[in-house]
């Protein structure tokens, strides 16, 4: 099953499972993006207007404000809406929605609002598409306490993570990466959850702790595959949610390696790797045996062209170069073919 | 009306006195556009407001003690002391919130008419907005949304005519109420925003056409606050002229009312002298239930963000203070 799919069978799931869940969005009764058809099943039961209809299959207009806004308005009086915001970059439009609203509503109302409402998003970075469609806004968002935070990197994990997501009864964010989409693997035809704040170990090492977010992960485990060839043993970590994050699984894996890479795509002032960097730095000062290295994309707007842009992600040998370094290896033995 | 004057007037004293944090908007002088739009909606029906934030719920038919000590921040208060003056919820009238950011909970409102459409329960949702919100665009995609959408939701204009110490018409183009015109739906101006009876025939419509299914509504109404804009706000220019004020203090909607009722025959000038002391004494005990009542416990800031707890990275308990170190520092 492909990224992709999996989100349309966790959104499937879902809606089965219990009335109160609707899908909102721009597009999302075409099956624009993907995620609300049925798949295999399509020829045979249409997409999901045909199955669920309009009154839970809801096309928007193209105002992200009152989107959200209504989104949390209703998810605070009996529905579970899942809202498909289409590119991440186009949730800045409602950033007060987002933070005033979203956010905050449970909490300065004592308790009595709940917001059981998912956002999703997708980030289309590494596609050309230039400034405007090619953002991994998730560090701003972990920056306001109330929201969830979600960064699938595998089809397993899109769905089980979307399934918590949608039975969550606090607001939560989902930041896809569109490079992943395509990515095919084994998922589980039943329904299953993964519970938020649980990393996956997703290879195992004793030299160098990388933890990599979206597109890292893959990234990451290439590199961490090249390097085993020149006897570094990486161990691979993807926290999976940044907002709640799995710190301890982090910590552990710094004790057992006592070296700290964080790859991730998201700009490096501010961002998921500086705050994964700070926790390692304030709790396991000790266990560290080099410092810390983010391989993370400059403070840059995104080019668009291929040329400019490539570069500026996590990759494998800029992640590769980074655990040498921490590592302490002679980068002229260490290089990688 | 009565209770949310006599509320107002005694948080303006607490303000002064110093027995509130913060500061306070009051809605003297705009009680009968709360009052007539609030008695419009059902029990069951869905609110949400702004930062001239008391009276809706009282219109609701909040509980007076629980919002008071909600002013104080008061751990009895109707948010636990989380929200304070500009941000009083009460859900179990259907009040989902007011908001201390100008226009943004008319989403909110909206969304809520979503939910009572999906769910078929024929609830109606109310936002409250001054004419300052008007020119925030989520106005305008929200009533776009709710207009294709035939949502059940009142869009409310308390056109008090200044956003702060702007006047009105030197920031908004137009006439409000027409602005619904370009989205299809009906948009009335109640001239007479003092006259109860009146804002409440124009509601009660609005609220009978978003039950039938008929969708949404824009009701403007043009009301005039008689206090400075925040409680406590002390500006060295005067932005309002002199006899437009004096004109509009004639224009005391409760005044007007009780003439009504008298004159009507529908009470005695006794009866409600007797009304008012009852409404005093309602105040009173409101006031002695923020005075005796608690503060909260200095741990529940770390309550309430999510409905499942997790931490300790994210919520430290470590530097919480101890109820007492907490309580000394405010002076309790």
């Amino acid at each position: 099953m492909s990224f992709l799919g999996a989100i349309g069978a966790a959104q499937k799931e879902a809606m089965d499972a219990d009335e109160r869940v609707v899908i909102i969005g721009e597009d999302v009764e075409a099956n624009v993006y993907g995620t609300t058809g049925a798949g295999k099943s399509r020829k045979d039961k249409g997409d999901f207007l045909q199955m669920y209809g309009r009154n839970r299959i809801r096309n928007t207009p193209i105002s992200e404000e009152v989107i959200v806004g209504a989104a949390a308005g209703a998810a605070m009086t009996g529905l579970r809406p899942i809202v498909d915001l289409s590119y991440s970059s186009f949730l800045y439009m409602a950033m007060d929605q987002f933070v005033n609203q979203v956010a905050k509503n449970r909490y300065m109302f004592g308790g009595q609002a709940s917001m059981p409402v998912v956002f999703r998003s997708a980030m289309f970075y590494g596609l050309n598409t230039g400034a405007h469609h090619s953002d991994r806004p998730y560090p701003m968002f972990m920056n306001v306490p109330g929201l969830k935070i979600v960064v699938p990197a595998s089809p397993s994990d899109a769905k089980g993570l979307l399934r918590t997501a949608i039975d969550s009864d606090d607001p939560v964010l989902t930041f896809e990466a569109c490079q992943l989409w395509g990515l095919k693997e084994e998922v589980e035809e039943d329904e299953y959850r993964i519970p938020f704040g649980v990393a996956r170990t997703v290879r195992e090492g004793t030299d160098v702790t990388v933890v990599a977010i979206a597109t890292a992960v893959p990234e990451a485990v290439k590199a961490a595959d090249a390097l085993a060839a020149e006897g570094v043993s990486v161990e691979v970590i993807d926290p999976r949610t940044l907002v709640p994050l799995d710190s301890r699984a982090v910590l552990e894996s710094v004790a057992k390696t006592g070296r700290l890479v964080v790859a991730d795509p998201a700009h490096k002032t501010c961002g998921a790797a500086a705050e994964i960097s700070a926790i390692v730095a304030e709790e396991a000062f000790d266990a560290l045996k080099a410092p810390i290295a983010r391989v993370v994309t400059p403070d840059t707007q995104i080019p668009f062209s291929p040329a400019l842009e490539k570069q500026l992600y996590p990759a494998r040998d800029s992640i590769a170069a980074a655990v040498r370094r921490v590592a302490g290896a002679r980068p002229r033995e260490l290089a990688l073919s | 009306m009565l209770r949310i004057r006599r509320f107002d007037e005694r948080a303006s004293k607490m303000v002064k006195r110093g027995q509130i944090p913060g500061t306070v908007h009051t809605s003297i002088g705009q009680e009968a556009q709360v009052v007539g739009a609030t008695m419009a909606l059902g029990d069951d029906d869905y609110m949400t407001g702004n930062h001239r934030s008391h009276g809706h719920p009282i219109g609701k038919g909040s509980p007076l003690g629980p919002l008071m000590a909600e002013l104080v921040g008061k751990g009895t208060g109707v948010c636990g002391g989380k929200g304070g003056s500009l941000h009083l919820a009460d859900f179990n009238v259907g009040s989902l919130g007011e908001s201390g950011i100008v226009g943004s909970s008319i989403p909110i409102a909206t969304g809520a008419a979503l939910s009572s459409k999906v769910l078929g329960n024929g609830r109606v949702s109310l936002a409250f907005f001054g004419d300052g919100a008007a020119n925030q665009g989520c106005l305008y995609e929200a009533m776009n949304m709710a207009g294709v959408w035939d949502l059940p939701v009142v869009f409310l204009c308390e056109n008090n005519q200044y956003a702060l110490s702007t006047p009105a018409h030197t920031v908004t183009s137009g006439v409000i109420a027409e602005r619904a015109a370009g989205f299809g739906i009906p948009g009335v101006r109640v001239e007479d925003g003092q006259d109860v009876l009146a804002v409440f025939e124009a509601v009660s419509a609005a609220v009978e056409r978003a039950r039938r299914g008929e969708g949404p509504s824009l009701v403007e109404v043009v009301t005039y606050r008689f206090n400075e804009h925040s409680e406590g706000l002390r500006l060295g220019v005067d932005y309002r002229d002199a006899a437009e004020k004096a004109s509009w203090l004639e224009k005391d909607p409760i005044v007007l009312f009780r003439k009504h009722l008298v004159a009507e025959g529908v009470a005695t000038d006794d009866e409600l002298d007797a009304l008012e002391r009852e409404v005093d004494a309602e105040v009173e005990d409101a006031f002695e239930f923020s005075q005796t009542s608690p503060f909260p416990d200095p741990s529940v800031a770390f309550a309430d963000l999510y409905t499942e707890p997790f931490g300790p990275t994210h919520l430290s308990r470590d530097g919480v203070q101890s109820a007492e170190q907490a309580h000394a520092e405010i002076g309790v």
